[in-house]
Formats: structure tokens, C-alpha cells, sequence
């Protein structure tokens, strides 16, 4: 599912790029232009496909490694000015 | 001079006490930390992060620019500059900012210059990015405090200077009490005000038109080339222009909200909700930028930022929505602001005085007194360079963001390649700047002193001038990197997840 979910960003990427409506005035919904209609709804799907994302592709371990003890944080930082 | 309108200015009035008392009061109890202050102690929960980030990122261009862009190009401005960065923004939100916020709190770092000075062992990268990021943050506080003086004056008749002055110590007041806390609060406040502000325009405007249908007709019959992006945006440029959302991960004020979130489970709310409220912000405003070109509406001068303010006075004529719309813009740009006011302060505090003395040398109270000056420094450097307003002053929001895009191969290298050296990133950054400075003057700075500024947008071949920057950026930091000595093993490994 973690490929599934990035492959919707990507394909919602590729779709953004909508070449086939570049010249086309016509209307949705008697207001809507079809340029703007699509856009709009690539910006709807793009909600869905990061929630998809955070579902199936997040990075569990990166809490526990940033909550690690300040103690041994600090020990690991170098003193860029020695 | 125009007649001042009063009506507008006491919902304002009302708004700004409102938004006040709200920030200082929620604020107030606070422990006097700089860790509170600087970081709001590293416990903003998801809602207010969304709020802050998205409150951030759309600034006074988001409900003016928006419309005045539309009005100029059409309905394409909506993919140019919205759809792609509700993917872009959450990508870099999710791939940069959830990163940043871990190393932020495992090593404790509060700003942006830290981080890369910690990461490549270079004290000469945090002094050279200092000037860039200050630089280039500077020209977008602008944006906001003239955008807020130009568009007070249409609607209600008041000089530049005073709106300037009265935003400034607005804003001001809060975050000298609760420092970045307080500005997410606000965010808060004003992202919601903003939102709903936009949408009630809408409404209003659409319904004064004939409704929905109707208000386009208009367009179809009067203005057609607007209803699609045919003759108003190039294919290349379009295509290019995604990297200009690439910023974000640059944003130094970004950075300092990211590192205020309690976990980062924090930021999914950001992730999902941030795209959504961009559509919700830009389509309305979209649509009424066509619609003031469907019916006729002339940009005063040219300047096509003011057909909001135009739509407004000419179609509801009610002085107490003016005041609600004023209110909004003003939510918007003081809501970009108040965060990169408390930014400044902060990289001034740590990364010059802090940096330079030793953090041992100062109390709490002291590190927290010294950001506060510098904020003060720094609003009113702010306040006197927007009494000399640049023409185009729009056009520099594009610009800022530009340099700010054309850095993110420093971030994601300094986060996800091991083998990127200091050397590598110093050059990027001398590469990056020297490029940016080069096309900024031939773009905007060169046509502007010859008077042949503010007509069409800046392109090289058809693309935007952020490809040749973004590929400058990118080009130098690999080749430099692999041209020099490999980082020590253990000096890298610190920075990365063995399981990530």
C-alpha cells in the first residue's frame, strides 16, 4: 500500500500538468471553466492522496529517535569551535 | 488625497483590539522561557500547527494577488500557483519538515542556521547564510506591510504610513509578550478570519452579479481568453513553476513552526488539510478576478492588485463588508508577519549574539530580553524601508520565493545524503545567490530603472527564471561534493535514523 499511496502523488503530479485543457473554454456546471474545475479537483485529490500517505507511509521510528535522551543528543554534537 | 471612509476603519479597529486581547491574554500565563518563546516549548498541537503553517505560507498575494493575477491571466493562475503547491507543500512538509522537527528536538536547536551549521561542521555556512536568508526574507516582510498600506488606502482612504505603523505595532504587541505562541495563536485567529472572509465575498459578489452562472457569462462574452491558459501562460512556464513552491522548505519561519510541534504525528493534520484550505482560499478568488474582468472593471493604473478592493467597493457598496474584507487582508498579511518577525529576532539571538558569546554567558531572561530588542530592530528597519515602497511590490513575493526554492537542494541534501560536504554547500549557496542576484536585476531591478517594468512576466526560453537557479543550486552542491573530501563517518551518522 506505501507504493500505492506515493503512486497517487505521482500520478496527481502528472495530472496537474493537464496540457489536454490548455485551450478548452468550456464550462462545468454552467460556471465553472474546465481548466479551473480540474485544478481544483486535483487540489480535493491531493488531500486524499497525503492522507493515504500518512495511512501507509509514515515513518513510525523517527519519534522514538528524536526523543532519544537530550543526554545522548548532546554527547553525539561536536563543538564545531574546538 | 481620498476621503477616509470611517465605518471600514471601526470594524478594523475592532478586529485588531479583538485579535489582541485575544493573543495576549492566551499568552500571558506563560512561562518566561526561551524555549516558550522561541519554540513555544515544543507543544503546539495539530490544529494550531495547520493553522500556523497554512496562516504562514498565504500571505497578503493569496486573497489580493490571487484576484489580481486571475484578473490578468486568466483562470490558469489557479495550477500555476495553487494546485501545485497543495502537492508540493505537503511533500515537503512530510519528506523536510517532519525530519527537521526530529533533528530540531534531539539536538534542541531553534533555528534554521544551527541545524546546517551543526550538520556540515561549518561556522562559515551559518555566516553566509545568514545575510542570504535574512536578505531574502526581508523583501517579503515588505510585500506584507505595503500590501497592507496600498490596499487600506483603495477601500478606506487611509495614507500607506499609517496602516505601515498601526500593522506594525499590532503585531508587534503580541509577539513581544508571547513570542512564536503567540503568533501561532493569531495564525489562528487570522486564518480562519481570512478563510471566511474570502468566502463571503464570494457569496456577496456572486449573488450581485445574477449569481454564479451569470458572473461568468460575463466572462465568456467579455473577456473569453481568461477561461483558459491559452495566450496567457506559457506550457514551460507552467511546468517550471513548480519549483517555485519548493520554497517552503527554505522558509526560515517555516522551519522555527515546524520545530513548535508537540510530535510529529502533529504534522499529519498539516499534510491533509493544507491543500484543501489553499483550494479553499484561491478558487473563490480566482473566479472573482475573471468575473471583475467580465464586467468591465479597470485596474487603476495598471495595477491589478486592486481589483479586489474594486469588486468590493463597485458591487456591494456597504461599508461594513468593506470593513470585514479589509479586516481579512489584513489577517493574512499579519498572519505571514508576526512569524517572520519573531524569526528574525531569533536568528539574530542565536545565530549572531548567542553564536558568538557562548550560550553559558547569558540567563533565560537575558536570551529572551535580546530577542524581543531584536524583533523591535527589526519591525522598525521594516516600517522605514516600506515608506519607500518599490514599484511592482507583488512581483518581489515570485522573486523572494525563487531564492527561497532554489536553496532546497541544501536542505534535502543536508537530510538525506551522506555524502554532501560543507564545501559542497557553501558553494551551493554562493552559486545559488550570485545567480539569484544576477536575474533578479535583469528581471525586475534593469526594466524597472528603465521604466519598462511591471508588463510581462520574466522568462527564460518560456521557463521561470527558478529553473536556472533551482539547476545552479543543485548542479554545484553534487559536483562539489563529490569533487571534495567525504564528511567523517561519525559526524554524518549523528544527523540520520539507522532505520530510516
Amino acid at each position: 500500500m506505501k507504493q500505492v499511496a506515493w503512486g497517487f502523488v505521482v500520478v496527481l503530479t502528472i495530472l496537474h500538468f493537464d496540457f489536454w485543457y490548455w485551450g478548452d473554454r468550456s464550462l462545468w456546471f454552467g460556471f465553472v471553466p474546465v481548466g479551473l474545475g480540474f485544478q481544483v479537483l486535483i487540489s480535493l485529490f491531493a488531500g486524499i492522496a497525503w492522507a493515504l500517505v500518512i495511512k501507509f507511509a509514515w515513518p513510525t521510528h523517527i519519534e522514538e529517535w528524536a526523543e532519544q535522551p537530550v543526554e545522548k543528543a548532546e554527547e553525539d554534537l561536536v563543538d564545531i569551535d574546538a | 488625497m481620498p476621503e477616509i471612509k470611517s465605518t471600514p476603519l471601526i470594524v478594523v479597529g475592532v478586529y485588531l483590539a479583538a485579535l489582541l486581547v485575544f493573543s495576549i491574554l492566551n499568552t500571558r500565563r506563560r512561562q518566561g522561557t526561551s524555549s516558550e518563546y522561541f519554540v513555544a516549548s515544543r507543544s503546539i498541537g495539530p490544529f494550531l500547527l495547520l493553522m500556523s503553517v497554512f496562516g504562514t505560507t498565504m500571505t497578503a498575494f493569496a486573497l489580493v494577488g490571487s484576484t489580481g493575477k486571475a484578473f490578468d491571466r486568466g483562470i490558469g493562475v489557479y495550477g500555476l500557483m495553487a494546485s501545485m503547491s497543495g502537492i508540493v507543500h505537503s511533500l515537503v512538509f512530510f519528506l523536510v519538515g517532519i525530519r527537521l522537527w526530529a533533528i530540531g528536538k534531539r539536538f534542541n536547536f531553534v533555528t534554521q542556521i544551527q541545524f546546517f551549521r551543526e550538520r556540515f561542521q561549518s561556522n562559515a555556512l551559518g555566516y553566509l547564510l545568514f545575510p542570504v536568508l535574512v536578505g531574502l526574507v526581508i523583501p517579503y516582510l515588505l510585500i506584507g506591510v505595503v500590501g497592507a498600506g496600498a490596499v487600506v488606502k483603495g477601500i478606506a482612504g487611509v495614507p500607506p504610513w499609517i496602516t505601515g505603523l498601526v500593522v506594525c505595532l499590532v503585531v508587534l504587541s503580541y509577539i513581544l509578550t508571547g513570542g512564536v505562541r503567540a503568533a501561532a495563536l493569531a495564525n489562528a485567529v487570522q486564518t480562519i478570519v481570512f478563510m471566511l472572509v474570502g468566502l463571503l465575498a464570494f457569496y456577496l459578489i456572486s449573488d450581485k452579479l445574477g449569481g454564479v452562472e451569470q458572473a461568468t457569462q460575463n466572462v465568456v462574452e467579455n473577456a473569453p481568453h481568461l477561461l483558459s491558459r491559452e495566450g496567457t501562460i506559457g506550457e514551460l512556464q507552467f511546468l517550471t513553476y513548480a519549483f517555485v513552491p519548493l520554497s517552503v522548505g527554505m522558509f526560515p519561519h517555516l522551519f522555527q513552526h515546524w520545530l513548535t510541534a508537540r510530535s510529529a504525528k502533529t504534522f499529519r493534520m498539516t499534510c491533509v488539510a493544507h491543500p484543501i484550505f489553499i483550494m479553499i482560499v484561491w478558487a473563490p478568488c480566482v473566479l472573482i478576478g475573471i468575473w471583475a474582468a467580465g464586467i468591465g472593471i479597470e485596474a487603476p493604473g495598471g495595477n491589478s492588485n486592486a481589483v479586489l478592493a474594486k469588486m468590493v467597493g463597485s458591487q456591494l457598496k456597504d461599508p461594513f463588508i468593506s470593513g470585514l474584507l479589509l479586516a481579512g487582508i489584513l489577517a493574512a498579511i499579519m498572519s505571514s508577519l508576526d512569524s517572520q518577525f519573531v524569526c528574525l529576532g531569533t536568528i539574530f539571538t542565536h545565530d549572531i549574539v548567542v553564536h558568538a558569546k557562548g550560550e553559558d554567558h547569558f540567563s533565560e531572561k537575558q536570551l529572551v530580553s535580546l530577542g524581543r530588542g531584536f524583533i523591535i530592530v527589526i519591525v522598525a528597519i521594516t516600517y522605514v524601508l516600506s515608506l519607500f515602497p518599490p514599484p511592482n511590490v507583488f512581483d518581489l513575493a515570485v522573486w523572494c520565493f525563487s531564492g527561497f526554492g532554489s536553496l532546497f537542494p541544501l536542505v534535502f541534501a543536508a537530510i538525506y545524503w551522506k555524502r554532501v560536504t560543507a564545501a559542497g554547500a557553501i558553494a551551493c549557496v554562493i552559486v545559488t545567490g550570485a545567480t539569484w542576484l544576477w536575474l533578479f536585476y535583469d528581471g525586475l531591478i534593469a526594466p524597472t530603472m528603465s521604466g519598462e517594468g511591471g508588463g510581462e512576466d520574466y522568462l527564460i526560453a518560456g521557463m521561470m527564471p527558478v529553473t536556472i537557479m533551482f539547476a545552479a543550486s543543485a548542479v554545484t552542491i553534487v559536483l562539489v561534493s563529490l569533487m571534495t573530501q567525504p564528511p567523517p563517518r561519525h559526524v554524518v551518522d549523528r544527523f540520520f535514523d539507522s532505520k530510516g
